[in-house]
């Protein structure tokens, strides 16, 4: 895992010194090839995971980038009309995430959506308690986040 | 190309700044007013900085740091507004009379700042004492 992250940078500096160009835009794309070379030799290896892991990183930072910009709106929304929309209430939410890492990866996470922030963690750490503004269905609510920011982030990490 | 690209990131993050500071006088109680000032802090702050990034693409250590920065803003935005939500709520800081619901009513231990899970609700008998406020 380590090894080969380490691996596929170092065949991105070396394209960078082939190419003789240190720009961002010509790290990444040696990056990109050296990704692509240790694929195609890979093929039919044992240890796999990382081929698969690089694309859920960009899936999730996209994802996250999508989802911040959507509760962005609504939240930008409801400030500038003169109506509150806001239905705002304490939640308890039961995570899967079971580390210290895996927790503070989640629920930072969590606070930088709009319309949502971490008010505190039980001692036993197994319930995160979530401020929400937008809240319709309690179960609903849940489920959104279990199915979209914790799986994909225990996807990742783990 | 390029002045376009700054231009839509410094509007966008200026209008992010700006509706942050609306919300703040607009919004009713505490915790909603936290909720809107910190992420939208991060994200207007983020997107100036990924202007100046973009704007002084020649010298790679500008670059760097405006990077670095947005990488620290979002590393410890979140611990500060956890960090002032959950004081608030310790010393009872009121809620909005629109609030709907309120999980965390009495599940602080006694004399206490760590709430329980409420999943072994047998040890202490269902509900506990709400802290001293």
């Amino acid at each position: 895992m380590a090894k080969q992250f380490l691996m596929n940078l170092l065949l991105a500096f070396i394209w960078v010194a082939l190419t003789g160009a240190l720009y961002y835009s010509n790290f990444l794309f040696g990056f990109g090839v050296g990704f692509f070379l240790m694929w195609v030799m890979n093929r039919g290896g044992t240890d796999d995971r990382y081929f698969t892991r690089v694309p859920k990183v960009i899936g999730f930072f996209l994802y996250f980038v999508y989802e911040m910009v959507k509760a962005n709106i609504q939240v930008a929304y409801d400030v500038i009309t003169p109506k509150y929309f806001m239905k705002p209430g304490i939640v308890k939410y039961p995570m899967n995430a079971k580390t210290d890492f895996e927790i503070n990866m989640l629920s930072t996470v969590i606070s930088l959506t709009p319309g949502t922030l971490i008010i505190d963690v039980s001692e036993d750490r197994k319930v995160l308690y979530i401020h929400v503004m937008y809240l319709r269905d309690k179960e609903q609510f849940i489920r959104q986040i279990k199915d979209g920011f914790e799986r994909r982030l225990l996807e990742v990490i783990r | 190309m390029t002045d376009i690209i700054i231009g839509i990131l410094c509007t966008l993050g200026a209008l992010t700044i700006l509706i942050a500071a609306v919300g703040i006088l607009r919004m009713p109680d505490f915790y909603l007013r936290l909720s809107v000032t910190v992420k939208a802090a991060t994200l207007g702050g983020g997107l100036l900085l990924s202007a100046a990034a973009v704007y002084f693409t020649d010298e790679v250590s500008v670059t760097t740091k405006a990077l670095a920065i947005i990488f620290f803003l979002i590393l410890t935005g979140p611990v500060a507004a956890h960090l002032i939500g959950r004081t608030a709520y310790v010393i009872g800081t009121e809620q909005w009379k629109g609030t709907i619901r309120d999980d965390l009513t009495g599940m602080y231990h006694k004399d206490s700042t760590e709430p329980g899970s409420g999943e072994n609700a047998e040890e202490n008998g269902g509900h506990e004492v709400p802290p001293a406020s």
